[in-house]
């Protein structure tokens, strides 16, 4: 249930869930930025869930923040009850030419790189929330001794498609974008395709992950 | 069939399609974009005679010199802007608010924005571009929108259809006026601030930093004391929040920001001031102002009711 809600300037509404950042606070966002998706209310312009909020941006022209605030308290988000989570695999090859930051989580976690990619590809993930970048998905939760800093200087260049990892996240590139997650590989995958008209996001908040191993070759003829 | 369309000859420093935005795709990291001052966005529709919501072309400080080949088009550029139209035998000097008729041949030279940053240009017919996601906006750094996603370039061409027949000559008397304070509400993270961050805030001026485009507004001044926490979990934003990263200095999310953050929330401008902000060139001093929310609510709608009175001027 929600906490809490504030007003985000004169055109947001601010709903709390709860300090905590797990699996069913983050259910219970992911169940009304659903349901309230559902409902198509007047006035609404976006959703933005995130680990344990969601913010409701609205156009000050059509409503405002006592009204929609009465709306959303007032919903039943019991009544639509079914979450559509959808488990998917993503490539990813881990060559030395993808796994950049290998070297580096080795030495922070103090662990040798085949325990660490075991540790990996033996985790199943949850997407917690999509964006900063478009399409960009937030992936826990890594194991407590899997868990380490972004790096200290961020890259300019982040390759596309580059899986990244930090606390206690891992993340996909979708572009190329500057960023300071440590990365581990690379997937060939298509995560965040705009030339769809619709669904252009492959994974969305409330979906389960797995990372498959591929050879170079298999990355590199993956969009034959 | 008649071809029309501009040849750009210069493109201009960051000039882009721009319509009302795109809505519902914060969820998946899509920021709303759209014209960055909405006002000006419209008017320079109305006064080519369209719909409120068609594409315009944005520039910003330097903007495009475009050559136009085809049939006589009307066309009005908004915002303070220094423009010229060299015709075959005469060079006019353009005014802002007032629509001008282009022949074939004509050449349209925006060569700057005044003391503000961005400007408009809207024609009495259709820009020929590909609608994404219900907009047309452009948003460069995904590449999504009308022209592929990007900026304009060089020697490109800018199709044009459905001209109007009518030619029409409309005028607007206004000018843009500055702001000296930027008003705002609270944050959601306002206590992380010690009482000097909070006082700083409110009392001091700070200065627009030149590292400023469509995402985010970059203020240099007085550092802001965090004494709680210089990083939040991640979460959404809206355009207008002002984030403190743990530098302290304050930055503004604007229409094409990114669409989550983990930064401090010290204070949200009100949508009534965010026209105006958008304007404010790098070097400009600005001071925040609280108000409170239904102070917010009646500044908008004050602020529409006279952007549509002046929309019925024309």
């Amino acid at each position: 249930m929600i906490k809490n809600i504030l007003n985000l300037g004169d055109a947001a509404l601010y709903c709390d869930f709860g300090k905590e950042v797990n699996k069913e606070t983050n259910n219970q966002v992911i169940r009304y930025f659903k349901s309230i998706r559902k409902e198509n209310i007047e006035g609404i312009d976006n959703l933005a869930p995130s680990y344990n909020k969601l913010i409701i941006s609205f156009n000050l022209r059509k409503t405002n923040f006592k009204k929609l605030k009465s709306i959303i308290e007032n919903l039943d988000i019991k009544k639509n009850d079914h979450l559509e989570n959808k488990k998917i695999e993503i490539p990813i090859c881990i060559d030395e030419q993808f796994s950049l930051d290998i070297k580096r989580l080795e030495e922070k976690l103090n662990i040798n790189r085949d325990k660490i990619y075991e540790n990996f590809f033996n985790k199943i993930f949850f997407c917690y929330m999509t964006g900063f970048i478009a399409g960009m998905p937030f992936l826990g939760d890594l194991d407590e001794d899997m868990r380490v800093e972004r790096l200290e200087t961020p890259r300019v260049k982040v390759p596309k498609g580059s899986v990244g990892l930090t606390e206690q996240f891992a993340n996909i590139y979708t572009f190329e974008s500057p960023g300071g997650w440590n990365i581990i590989g690379n997937t060939p995958l298509d995560v965040f395709d705009s030339s769809k008209k619709i669904e252009p996001n492959l994974i969305n908040p409330g979906d389960t992950i797995i990372f498959k191993k591929i050879t170079k070759n298999q990355h590199s003829n993956f969009n034959d | 069939m008649t071809k029309n369309y501009f040849k750009v000859i210069r493109p201009g420093i960051n000039s882009t399609f721009q319509d009302q935005g795109r809505k519902n795709l914060y969820h998946i990291g899509v920021p709303f974009s759209g014209a960055m001052d909405s006002r000006n966005y419209l008017l320079s529709n109305k006064l080519c005679g369209n719909k409120e919501d068609y594409p315009v072309l944005e520039f910003a400080y330097q903007g495009p010199l475009l050559k136009y080949f085809g049939d006589k088009i009307v066309i009005a550029i908004t915002g303070e802007v220094n423009f010229t139209i060299k015709k075959k035998d005469k060079l006019i000097n353009g005014t802002c608010y007032q629509s001008f008729i282009l022949d074939n041949g004509d050449e349209l030279d925006i060569v700057s924005t005044n003391k503000s940053v961005y400007g408009y240009l809207s024609i009495s017919g259709k820009f020929d571009l590909k609608y994404q996601w219900n907009s047309f906006s452009t948003n460069t750094k995904a590449n999504i929108g009308a022209n592929d996603g990007k900026k304009l370039e060089l020697n490109q061409k800018i199709n044009i259809f459905d001209i109007k027949k009518n030619l029409n000559i409309k005028k607007l008397n206004y000018t843009n006026i500055k702001i000296e304070k930027i008003r705002i509400l609270r944050g959601t993270n306002f206590d992380y601030f010690s009482e000097k961050g909070k006082k700083d805030f409110s009392e001091k001026e700070f200065m627009v930093s030149k590292l400023s485009d469509r995402m985010g507004m970059r203020l240099e001044g007085s550092k802001i004391e965090n004494n709680f926490d210089t990083n939040i979990k991640s979460e959404g934003l809206i355009k207008g929040v002002i984030q403190v990263p743990a530098d302290g200095n304050p930055i503004i999310m604007l229409s094409d920001h990114g669409t989550i953050g983990g930064y401090p929330k010290i204070g949200v401008v009100i949508s009534a001031d965010y026209d105006k902000l958008v304007q404010l060139t790098p070097g400009s001093k600005i001071k925040f102002k609280e108000v409170n929310l239904s102070d917010a609510e009646t500044l908008f709608k004050l602020y529409e009711m006279e952007t549509q009175n002046l929309i019925s001027q024309i």
